[in-house]
């Protein structure tokens, strides 16, 4: 789950990491409130949950009340990659005399946490990495309930040499390793982390990701959810234990398992068409989940034929077949369909589908791709 | 013979008393797999599907011999049972567990590997030597002994693979699902490396999705290390950057991870890829003739 910038620097707040003084605002009224509170120039900055705000224009200064208004009503509203601005953060502006990155994530390879710095920091650190990756300083580091003081120090001393920095610097990262492990995130990144005229680090911007998996021991982060129209879709699906995730194709799709759905969609790709959804059913064949499975497709207005892809292990292809023929009596469906079923009890699920006229059964999963594409045209 | 299991393998069954752990138990012991014990705290002594009950690992181990554990309780309480494992000293432990958060897997990762046990999984189906052991939950009738080692993060779509193999004449020495998570015990790298150590296996299908590195990390050891065949396929051309594809570590995050990098670096190192599961078989057939 993404968190807005507002919100993870309400967290780093409580882990005592320094921050701009700001208040987020939903209109330009409470903007000039926040505006005068703060008392000097400010940065009025979207919080949508997408990187390259600043290009988008999302991020703007404002030294009067004025230029404020301008700024604010200009990015509310604005749309940011498809996501909507609704909010802006209201925040000091700082004099900065050096910008860093520093990010903390999951180490896939290592299985460890990783530690990424670079002294090239307030740009994108994609961009980093792909232009000059040998800016950015990647270190592993031991899983624990905190970082022991010293390796934070060790890094710290790669960047700086005097010791009141070195202690600001690696007092920031122990701090972060905390809110890592203890907040189950799987991405914390300050970016950029300033040194200001006064020689003060201050955490100018924040972004934070958590675990999903984790979130069960977290009630008060799930409060924090916001999510866009397809996030939300997302989210419902899970809770009937099904993984969709809506694309722009025109071929929608039905698959129990996560690699043979992708498997699917590329499959249908690799024949001329597009799928119009990635939608894994899980191993469970109750009639329920294929009838709300079915739902997803048939309420998406992009969708002008259907396949779906079924390989019995556990799952046993007749209860699939029972399961679909439910479906089909409560949902009105005039789609084309497509159906492969293949493995445990294939023959008995084809021939129980057999009986329906709104079905085209076949054998593999290349057959199902080519028909479901035919029925286009 | 097979890696990681065959028919000497001495089995325990962690959450042995669950609607899921009853029912694989029963369906292991029908293929032959040697089922030694069960855990269940509270419900040591009694008996499921005729095999002994125990509260404790560590009583499990010392009364049983085993030398291996597959895990079915639920994700909050899989990383204690994976630990619980691995300090009553079982050489290989199957976590068929989905959901478990990332920063437990890192300590619970730790722990193995200070204690020296492997892991398949979690979220994962288990793994099969056909005609000898299966320890997961796998459908055994599509599986064949013969000499293809297959490897892969996913289930449904290695039953795919499997069935196609199978159709075609081709048998399997040991199939394994290595899981869908972003933390997980023996991956690509060392079950290649074992793969090229068996006599059995002649040569090895290798199915990878987006998300992380670990199948180009495999590439070099492939083009460098290899004298067995492989062939590839790679899952997710078309999924979407940024979005969790089911399994918790097939996402493409910064750009990275696409299904593209994959097949460009294995084809760029002339390891063949499959461009659809049924080309699979013709591959093979071609390699090994």
């Amino acid at each position: 789950m993404k968190i807005h910038e507002y919100q993870a620097k309400e967290i780093f707040s409580r882990y005592q990491i320094c921050t701009p003084k700001e208040k987020l605002c939903i209109d330009t009224k409470e903007a000039i409130l926040a505006f005068r509170k703060i008392n000097k120039k400010v940065v009025v900055k979207a919080q949508v949950h997408t990187g390259g705000r600043g290009k988008a224009g999302g991020i703007k200064l404002a030294s009067n009340e004025k230029e404020l208004q301008m700024a604010t009503n200009t990015i509310l509203g604005m749309d940011i990659k498809g996501h909507i601005v609704e909010k802006v953060l209201i925040s000091e502006a700082v004099d900065i005399q050096k910008e860093y990155y520093v990010g903390l994530t999951i180490d896939r390879s290592n299985h460890t946490i990783l530690l990424m710095v670079s002294s090239e920091g307030g740009v994108e650190i994609e961009e980093v990495a792909r232009v000059s990756p040998e800016k950015i300083q990647k270190y592993a580091l031991p899983i624990g309930s905190s970082l022991a003081p010293f390796r934070a120090r060790e890094v710290a001393f790669d960047f700086f040499k005097d010791i009141h920095l070195v202690r600001q610097f690696a007092d920031t990262i122990e701090k972060m390793y905390k809110v890592f492990v203890d907040q189950d995130a799987s991405l914390v990144e300050i970016n950029p982390l300033v040194i200001t005229s006064k020689e003060k680090m201050i955490a100018l911007d924040a972004k934070m990701t958590i675990d999903d998996n984790a979130m069960y021991r977290h009630p008060d982060l799930d409060k924090l959810r916001d999510d866009d129209e397809d996030e939300k879709l997302e989210l419902e699906a899970k809770q009937h234990g099904l993984s969709y995730i809506k694309l722009d194709g025109n071929i929608g799709c039905m698959v129990n398992g996560a690699g043979l759905a992708m498997a699917t969609m590329d499959m249908i790709k690799l024949y001329g068409g597009t799928p119009a959804n990635f939608l894994d059913i899980g191993g469970s064949s109750n009639p329920k989940k294929v009838k709300q499975a079915m739902h997803y497709l048939t309420q998406d207005p992009n969708v002008k034929a259907i396949m779906i892809n079924i390989f019995g292990g556990i799952t046993r292809c007749d209860d699939v077949a029972h399961g679909l023929l439910q479906a089909f009596e409560e949902i009105k469906i005039t789609l084309p369909i497509v159906i492969r079923l293949s493995g445990t009890n294939a023959e008995e699920g084809l021939k129980i589908l057999s009986t329906s006229s709104k079905v085209k059964t076949v054998s593999s999963m290349s057959e199902a791709a080519k028909l479901a594409i035919s029925t286009l045209s | 013979m097979s890696i990681l299991i065959d028919k000497k393998s001495r089995v325990i069954v962690q959450g042995i008393t669950g609607r899921d752990g009853a029912f694989h138990t029963k369906k292991m012991i029908e293929y032959g797999t040697h089922i030694v014990g069960g855990i269940s705290p509270g419900k040591g002594g009694t008996t499921v599907e005729g095999v002994p009950v125990y509260n404790t690992m560590q009583e499990a181990v010392l009364n049983t011999w085993a030398d291996t554990s597959i895990i079915f309780v639920p994700a909050r309480f899989a990383p204690d049972a994976i630990i619980e494992a691995s300090e009553a000293g079982v050489r290989l432990v199957i976590a068929i567990s989905e959901g478990i958060p990332v920063v437990d897997m890192l300590r619970v990762k730790a722990v193995l590997n200070k204690n020296g046990t492997s892991m398949i999984g979690p979220n994962c189906p288990g793994l099969i030597s056909p005609g000898k052991a299966m320890i997961g939950i796998l459908p055994t009738n599509i599986f064949m002994e013969g000499n293809v080692g297959l490897i892969s993060r996913s289930g449904t779509l290695t039953y795919e693979m499997v069935d196609q193999l199978t159709r075609n004449g081709i048998g399997q020495s040991t199939c394994i699902g290595i899981g869908g998570d972003p933390i997980a015990g023996l991956y690509y790298l060392e079950l290649l490396e074992q793969f090229e150590a068996d006599p059995e296996t002649k040569a090895v299908v290798l199915i990878g999705e987006i998300g992380g590195d670990a199948e180009e990390r495999a590439a070099a050891f492939i083009k460098n290390h290899m004298t067995k065949p492989v062939v590839a396929f790679f899952a997710g051309q078309t999924a979407p950057a940024g979005k969790q594809m089911g399994h918790a570590g097939a996402i493409i995050s910064s750009g990275s991870g696409t299904a593209q990098d994959k097949i460009a670096c294995y084809e760029g190192l002339g390891i063949p890829v499959a461009r659809e599961p049924e080309e699979i078989p013709e591959l093979i057939k071609k390699l090994l003739s």
